[in-house]
């Protein structure tokens, strides 16, 4: 992408930007992150004090060098840290739609049918393209073949998949290519019609051209969707996103407008990682 | 003009006259020779000691088997139970051996005819049926039994339970009870399937362990056992094997990448159903594969099964002439634990080899019967192992990831 293309993207007239840029923030808080800490092994906390909010619509990029908690925040906003038996909350809250997520009385397969999921490694089972985004609605009960086909084909369409593989739904998952068994992936994940898309360095086993298909993608996903992505790469962060967070050893350092943490971060060790002093 | 002389690389060495490069010898390359014969010679003493009773078996038990014309296998010899073998002379010196109910048949067909000389050897005649039937029988059982269990315990400590030091102590438990002896388990089942297993009936016996009368029926739980018969034999030997089973199904569990598992429950499946669905038909035919090879183990043993379910002798398969009342079903029926299919004792291939091959005296005559089943016990064991192989094969290219 050239110079000039970038810039134009970065400007307040492109429309995904405009908005926030010059008018306070309208719409709803989706995700509000209370003062969370959170350590995996007694003794050693990994997130430190947390306190943000995601917002409905928007693409929300999760930012900071390895090791800095971004992923260990996003896998608890889906609650799938409790699959690591030591690990878990000791302070604060995390709520949707005003729920505490870890009451007692909220139930994390309830949970996970509202918040999806992509993975960094793209996982699709070695089931049939059909069998893989159909899988969410059958282990709900959902059967019917009428309603299955043509949550399907809506899904594949969003994952922009299905002109590529209408004709061959019954050919294997694994059968594609990296970047389309990611596009697979994500299909499978708003097949169940989340409201929110939690996506892990979606791209980051991927090439270039598949890399740019997917962000593509994201950008229309965020009309259906609210979308938290984690992600290593700056560019794509500033290509993407809306909001950006910096994080640096389980701190949240700064948290606003993509444009403005790009261009004139508030706090210096911010301004570091994005000029690429260290990272 | 003079070439001005170049050294020889190394000239200034003592010996400069050979090449450094060149071998040189000395005790540890001594050493490294000896080293590689031995372990040659100890990989060819077992390939030798193999080939030795393979082919000992080969020689003496095929013909037994085998036939050259049609149908190629010895029929008589797989239709037939063991029974004596009687020699026996008449009086024009024509000689005779044949199976004792082939002898009947002849004296009945021949009364006129006087018989000068007879012998009976025990065991010598007839042909393996009841030992292979039995054998097959018990196995199924096993496989059954084994499989069931072995499988949900795997799931449980693979997939539900926390890990910790307790949960180690467990597995190793099922691993040790690998090294039990068999005779020990064949005593255990002894104790446990064939004296106080629980059984259903009206008429429980004096020597029940517990017995405890169910509300609104005349019958009682009654902790009698089961007696000898196939139903204790099979569970007897599905303990046995469990180890085995449970780590091959570990094995196949911890193979199947965590991202299945994670993905699924991304989606909001409940933990049982990603198991089923994302994980368990994709271990499944390692298991299988890693199974049958200890099946095939099993299905050899003589110890566990000599204590509780088999006989040396038995006239009818276990499906022939079941003493039956009127309200007689598959397992059971009131009045008495008798007659049930599954409890009816059976003869053993391994325990019918172990008769013939200790318990009778050894002479030309036991010898056909001896070695005769013990290369009809070596097909079925290499011909499990090559389905096993086979298996593994299949599943290998269908599945990946």
């Amino acid at each position: 992408m050239s110079d000039q293309e970038s810039e134009e993207i970065l400007s307040p007239e492109h429309s995904s930007v405009t908005t926030s840029a010059q008018q306070p923030d309208t719409a709803d808080i989706v995700i509000e992150v209370d003062d969370v800490n959170f350590s995996y092994v007694k003794g050693t906390e990994v997130l430190r004090d947390i306190t943000m909010d995601i917002r409905k619509g928007e693409v929300t990029a999760l930012i900071g060098p390895s090791g800095c908690g971004k992923s260990t925040l996003l896998r608890c906003i889906n609650r799938m840290n409790d699959l690591i038996p030591t690990a878990g909350i000791t302070k604060g809250e995390i709520r949707i739609l005003d729920t505490d997520i870890y009451d007692p009385k909220v139930d994390p397969i309830e949970l996970r049918k509202h918040v999806g999921m992509v993975f960094q490694k793209y996982n699709p089972f070695p089931k049939s393209i059909y069998e893989n985004v159909a899988f969410g609605l059958r282990i709900q009960g959902i059967k019917k073949k009428s309603v299955l086909d043509e949550a399907v084909e809506r899904s594949l369409k969003l994952a922009g998949l299905w002109e590529e593989v209408k004709d061959r739904l019954d050919a294997s998952g694994l059968g594609l290519s990296g970047g389309q068994q990611q596009r697979l992936c994500i299909a499978r994940t708003v097949a169940v019609e989340p409201k929110i898309i939690l996506m892990d360095e979606p791209c980051s086993a991927l090439d270039p051209i598949s890399t740019t298909i997917i962000e593509e993608l994201i950008r229309q996903l965020k009309e259906e969707f609210t979308i938290v992505i984690v992600t290593h790469n700056m560019q794509q962060a500033t290509r993407i996103s809306d909001k950006t967070a910096y994080f640096f050893l389980g701190e949240l350092i700064e948290m606003d407008e993509t444009i403005k943490i790009f261009n004139s971060p508030s706090r210096r060790e911010t301004e570091d990682y994005i000029s690429g002093r260290f990272g | 003009m003079a070439v001005p002389a170049t050294e020889p690389p190394f000239a200034d060495t003592a010996d400069a006259a050979e090449n450094p490069l060149y071998a040189k010898p000395s005790a540890l390359k001594r050493r490294d020779q000896v080293v590689s014969i031995v372990l040659a010679i100890a990989t060819y003493a077992i390939l030798a000691c193999a080939a030795f009773i393979f082919l000992d078996i080969i020689r003496k038990g095929a013909p037994v088997v085998l036939e050259s014309s049609f149908p190629f296998v010895n029929t008589e010899f797989f239709t037939k139970s063991p029974e004596s073998l009687i020699t026996f002379e008449i009086e024009d010196g024509s000689y005779f051996e044949m199976g004792s109910s082939d002898y009947y048949e002849w004296k009945s067909e021949n009364p006129d005819v006087r018989i000068v000389e007879e012998h009976a050897h025990p065991y010598s005649g007839g042909g393996i049926l009841g030992p292979l039937v039995g054998t097959a029988l018990l196995t199924g059982i096993c496989i059954v039994v084994a499989l069931f269990i072995g499988l949900a315990t795997a799931i449980f400590l693979n997939e539900y339970s926390s890990k910790g030091k307790f949960m180690d102590s467990i597995r190793l438990a099922i691993m040790n009870l690998a090294g039990v002896p068999s005779i020990v388990f064949g005593l255990f089942g002894l104790g446990l399937f064939c004296l106080v297993a629980p059984v259903i009936t009206e008429v429980p016996q004096e020597r029940a362990f517990l017995t405890i009368p169910i509300l609104f029926t005349d019958s009682y739980l009654s902790f009698e056992g089961w007696g000898t018969c196939m139903l204790a034999g099979g569970f007897t030997l599905a303990v046995m094997i469990l180890p085995v089973i449970i780590a091959a199904c570990e094995e196949s569990l911890k193979a199947i990448p965590m991202g299945f598992r994670e993905a699924s429950l991304a989606l909001g499946a409940t933990k049982w159903q990603s198991i089923s669905k994302s994980v368990l038909p994709y271990a499944f035919p390692g298991m299988l594969t890693a199974s049958i090879l200890g099946i095939t183990r099993v299905a050899g043993e003589t110890a566990p099964i000599m204590f509780t379910a088999a006989l040396a002798h038995k006239d009818k398969l276990p499906w022939q002439d079941i003493p039956v009342n009127e309200e007689a079903n598959f397992l059971a029926q009131s009045g008495e634990w008798t007659g049930g299919f599954l409890s009816q004792s059976v003869q053993a291939l391994p325990y019918h080899i172990y008769t013939v091959a200790a318990r009778i005296p050894q002479n030309e005559w036991t010898r056909p019967m001896q070695y005769g089943s013990v290369f009809v016990f070596m097909v079925v064991v290499m011909l499990f192992a090559a389905l096993s192989i086979y298996l593994r094969i299949h599943y290998r290219k269908k599945v990946k990831w």
